[in-house]
Parts: structure tokens; sequence; C-alpha cells
């Protein structure tokens, strides 16, 4: 979550100029939103230790007050379905993130450095790819599958964002390769792929960062979304998204049931976008 | 949550002809535009075909457990979607169907697709358009008022409510509607569409209120962030000092210098959620259980009923091809530089 943490000042910069990450700290919303951002991502990863009862322990009637959060659909308590049901999500929204994100700027950087006919056909497929609405994606491929497997939505997530990835990061490539330190690179005749690694791509970190940081919004609401329409890993754990749609029929007596994992996924989408867009003003902000 | 990284550049694609003039050079770019659309629509379709019956085994998700059982049900269903046949001929075949208008039919209901779809592609563009109708003015409103109070308290707290809006998942806005307008706090309008098979939603309009109102909410926040950011900019430039410096009155100065200015990439940006509308829609439907393409695909999806899913997913992205086109074309003509880029 905190990935800008690994710029550490030195107190010695810190007295010159603020680094990247003393200006984020500056930023009230890149705050905010990393603060929700890790709270909810410590619910998820902790809540399967400390939740109260089991994950598929019934401890009372369907739709009852028992408990904090009432009950589920199935006698199952709420509080604690929450707790458990986060954890899938949040893993496989990172994923699915690293996964676009590496995609996405190789592709992106590949057809900036090839240019010409590289360029002109990778980014023609690319565009048909961004034809398509991000759930459709996943819900075409979920029809000649019987029960998605964790790393099919890994896939198709991370699948449906590297296009947009790309397109960032061709933007951003395409100013680069004709600096003239990727051409002094070519001059001392460095290997294609190296100046790629070593050139390009480290001074990309900055935006891609901050396109990141909006991918995992899209993760997340992507992953919940799945599960919301019904196709899980496994039917009886509990996930977010899922738990909408199970206790969706009580909706009018036992509201907790839809509006805690609703609720949840809120919170945990703004914080993420409001880092992503934290992220996003330090970058622009940089240069002063 | 609406996608908003990709924004077209309209002006990439004009390369100014060098020798022809006027109508030749519009119908050149014009062509090679739609020869992009339908180059675009059939890798789409490669894709969705590749997708639902390559990747995994149609047979095995729709029989499930009885697949090694019921060998006749097996052998029935692999004759219906033509799985002797080599993968080539069955795209040919699928794809000779799509362009003659017969999609095949449904392995649920044994009924044509056609017959089943068109009822519901309607309701699902009504729902966009009235969508789209609400949104366009909410946003360029909400954009002016922020742009007005630019950079003051007003401005940071409208933008920040915007961005934490264009966070949401359409679906938590429309179970958030749903708990606050009719079973939660108040029960003032129905919760989700119920109408009879053949009767469109909206006959009772009372049902539509909610859908719609998820649409925009989900959609407005983009637009008006990217209509303020314009408006700003233009609200910067040297002749609108110099507007204000002739005395003309600020309300003037905003409606006709800088919102007209703003217009251009407001279209691109509507273009662009209208065209994630037709995959928005997917959920909001569902949410709300409104007869529409969305909520039908999604039913498809769990019945594995390859032939739906074909079908509305080529719908879908047909009409998402479309919007971007349109968009475009309006972009290219309210803009006077790239007017004159092609026709001179």
């Amino acid at each position: 979550m905190t990935t800008t943490a690994d710029a550490a000042p030195t107190p010695l910069a810190a007295t010159r100029t603020p680094s990247a990450w003393q200006k984020a700290l500056k930023q009230k919303r890149f705050v905010a939103g990393s603060v929700i951002t890790l709270l909810v991502a410590l619910f998820a990863v902790f809540g399967p230790f400390l939740a109260p009862h089991g994950e598929n322990e019934v401890v009372g009637t369907p739709f009852s007050s028992a408990g904090p959060l009432g009950t589920d659909y199935l006698g199952q308590d709420v509080l604690s379905r929450l707790m458990y049901g986060g954890l899938e999500i949040l893993v496989i929204a990172l994923l699915a993130t690293v996964f676009s994100t590496v995609l996405g700027t190789l592709i992106g950087v590949v057809a900036a450095y090839g240019g010409g006919w590289w360029d002109e056909v990778i980014m023609r497929l690319n565009d048909v790819m961004l034809a398509f609405p991000q759930i459709l994606l996943s819900l075409v491929v979920l029809t000649a599958v019987n029960q998605p497997k964790a790393w099919m939505l890994v896939v198709l997530v991370g699948l449906s964002n590297a296009p947009r990835t790309a397109r960032i990061a061709r933007g951003v490539a395409l100013g680069l390769v004709s600096r003239d330190f990727v051409h002094a690179a070519e001059a001392l005749g460095e290997r294609r792929s190296r100046i790629i690694l070593a050139e390009v791509l480290p001074n990309m970190n900055a935006p891609l960062l901050a396109e990141a940081g909006l991918r995992l919004t899209f993760s997340i609401t992507l992953v919940a979304a799945i599960g919301f329409l019904g196709f899980t890993t496994d039917p009886g754990a509990a996930n977010w998204g899922q738990m909408i749609s199970e206790n969706r029929l009580a909706m009018s007596t036992q509201a907790w049931g839809v509006l805690a994992p609703v609720l949840i996924i809120a919170v945990f989408t703004i914080g993420t976008n409001l880092m992503a867009d934290g992220i996003a003003q330090v970058n622009q902000r940089g240069g002063d | 949550m609406v996608d908003v990284a990709a924004l077209p550049d309209a002006l990439e694609e004009v390369a100014p002809p060098a020798s022809r003039h006027g109508a030749a050079a519009w119908g050149s770019w014009l062509l090679r535009r739609l020869g992009l659309a339908v180059l675009t629509l059939w890798l789409v379709s490669v894709l969705v075909f590749v997708a639902t019956t390559a990747l995994g085994d149609p047979v095995r998700a729709i029989l499930g457990k009885d697949y090694g059982s019921d060998k006749a049900r097996v052998a029935e269903l692999e004759a219906q979607l033509h799985l002797d046949q080599s993968p080539v001929t069955r795209y040919l075949h699928w794809l000779g169907g799509l362009l003659t208008g017969d999609p095949g039919s449904s392995i649920a209901s044994q009924r044509p697709v056609s017959e089943l779809v068109g009822a519901n592609v309607v309701n699902t563009l009504v729902l966009v358009l009235l969508a789209a109708i609400v949104m366009i003015p909410v946003a360029f409103g909400i954009a002016m008022i922020s742009a007005n109070f630019r950079r003051r308290r007003p401005d940071t707290v409208i933008q920040t409510v915007m961005l934490a809006m264009a966070a949401l998942p359409e679906f938590v806005i429309g179970i958030l509607l749903v708990a606050v307008f009719s079973t939660t706090v108040l029960h003032v309008l129905p919760a989700v569409t119920l109408s009879a098979p053949g009767v469109h939603p909206w006959n009772d309009p009372k049902t539509m209120i909610m859908p719609v109102a998820t649409l925009v909410l989900a959609v407005a926040p983009y637009v008006s962030r990217i209509v303020r950011a314009t408006l700003l900019e233009v609200l910067d430039s040297d002749y609108v000092e110099l507007a204000r410096l002739k005395g003309i009155p600020e309300s003037v100065v905003m409606r006709k210098h800088a919102l007209l200015n703003a217009i251009v990439p407001g279209i691109q940006v509507i273009a662009l959620q209208l065209a994630w509308l037709a995959g928005g829609v997917v959920l909001v439907e569902k949410v709300f259980n409104y007869p529409g393409v969305g909520n039908q695909l999604v039913d498809s999806v769990n019945n594995h009923d390859v032939p739906m899913v074909q079908a509305l997913s080529m719908i879908i992205a047909g009409v998402y091809v479309v919007v971007n086109l349109v968009a475009d074309l309006l972009s290219i003509l309210l803009t006077p530089r790239a007017r004159t880029a092609i026709s001179s």
C-alpha cells in the first residue's frame, strides 16, 4: 500500500529539498487516503484471526439481530463474515494491479521504443481491448468456466486493466526515448532490452505509481463486482461482493447484512482513490 | 467506477492530406475512421468467440456434474454448438449469422437470440439516454460553480466530494440509494424494477428514477472534474483577461468565453463515459433488476448460454465503438483548428 515509503529521506537531504515522500506527506488527500486504505487493509488481513465466530458458523436464525451486525441469510454472523471476506478481494486486487502494471508498462514501452509499425500494430490491438468494457471481458470468459479459480480472476482483472496502463506508459515513454541519454546508450551499443530496462523504465516510476494507484481502485471495484454478480472461487466462503447479493432479499429487515459490505467497499475505494490522486498531484508539482 | 484514463486525442489521427480539398478530404477521413471501427469490431468478435468457446469447455460448464453421466445431452449440446466442426468453421458460421441478423438460438430457452434480445436493447438504450440527458447539465453546472470559486474553500470541498464519489463502484451507489430511498430510511421509491414481460419499464416512471440516478452519480463526477479543469485553463487565458478588462460582466465571460471553449473536451469525456455506460449498465441493471441487456448478459453468463453471451457482448461493444466514432466526429466539427486541418 505505502509503496512510496521506499524513498526514505536522509536527514541531510531533508534540509535542502523536500523529497517526494515529504511532499506526499504534506498532501492532505494522500495522507487521508493512505490511512483509510491501510486501516481497511489491516482489517482484511487480521480480520480472520480476530473474528468472534467462524466463517461458516451458524449463530442464530437467518436475518436475526443476534450479534453486533446481526446474522445473514444462513444465520451466520455478519461481522465475522465481514472480517473474513476482505482478504481474498485485497489479495486478488493487489496481484491484478501488479500484473496489469507490469504487462501494461512493457506493452507501452515496447510500442514507444519500437516506434513505427510496432507502435501502430500494438496500439491498435490495445484500442480493441479498450473497446471492451472492463466487466465484459471477465463475464465473457466466465461463460465457459464452471467455477473460477483465484488465478483466473487475477489474470482477467489484470488483463482488463493492462491496456489502460499501456496507454499511459506509452505516453510517458515517448517523451523519454528521444532524450540524449537513450541515444547515448544506443551509441554505446547497448542491447535494446537493456536500454528499456536500465534507461527508460527507471525514469517512469513516478507516473506509473500514480497509474498503479488508480488501477488498484479499479481492481478492487472489479473484483467486488464479480463477486456481487455471483462469480466466486468458493460459494461458501465470505466475500464482500457476494455478501451484498446473498443478503439482498432481507434488506428492509436486516439492512446490515448488505450495508456493512457495501460501506466497507465504499470506504476502501475512496481511500485508494484519494491516495492515487495524492500521488498524481505530488508528481505534477514535482518540478517546483 | 468509471474509467477516465484513456482520453482519446481527437487530433491524433488527423494528417492533413496535402493536395485534396473539402469534400474529398472529409470523405477519406470518414472512410478511414469507419474502416478502423469495422476493424475494431471484427477483432472484438474474434476475442468474444475465442473467450466463450475456446478457453473453456462450454458443454462441461452447462452440464456441471451431469457431464459424465448424461451422454445424450452432451451429444445434443455439442450438435447445437457445432462442436464437431473446427473452430475456424464455427467462427465463420457465427460471424455470417451475425452479419445476416441471425445470431443463433439461446441454449437455455431454445428461442432465437434476436427475439429475446430486441426489447432489452431498447430498454437499455432508453436508460443510458435518460442518464446522459440528466447527467450533462448536472456535470456542467457543478463544474461552473466549482470553477467560480476556484481554489477557495467551496471549490476544494466540491472537488474532494467529487473525487470520493468517483471512487465508488456503481453497484455500491445503487445499493446505497436503495437503502436511503426504499428500504432503510425512506420508503418512497421501488427497490427493484418489476415489469411484466413485453411491458417497457418507463410505463411506470417511478421505477426509472433510481437506475438513472445511479448512472448519473457514477458518471457526473468524472465529467465535471474534466470540465472544471478546462474551464480553469480557459479562465487563465489572455483573451478572457482582455474580455474582463473591457468590462464584460463575469457571468457573460463565464458563459460566452469560457464555457463554449470547454465544450469540446466535455464532449470527448461525455462520449467516453457514455461508452463506459455500455458496460456500467451491467451492474446497475443487476442491482435494480432492470430488464435490459446487462441484466440479461449476467443471467446468460450464469446459464453458460454461449450464443446469448456472444450476441449481447457484440451489441455492447458495438454501442461502445459507435459512440466513440460519433464523439470524434462531433469534436472535430466543433474545433475550427481540426476542421481546417482536415479540409485544407
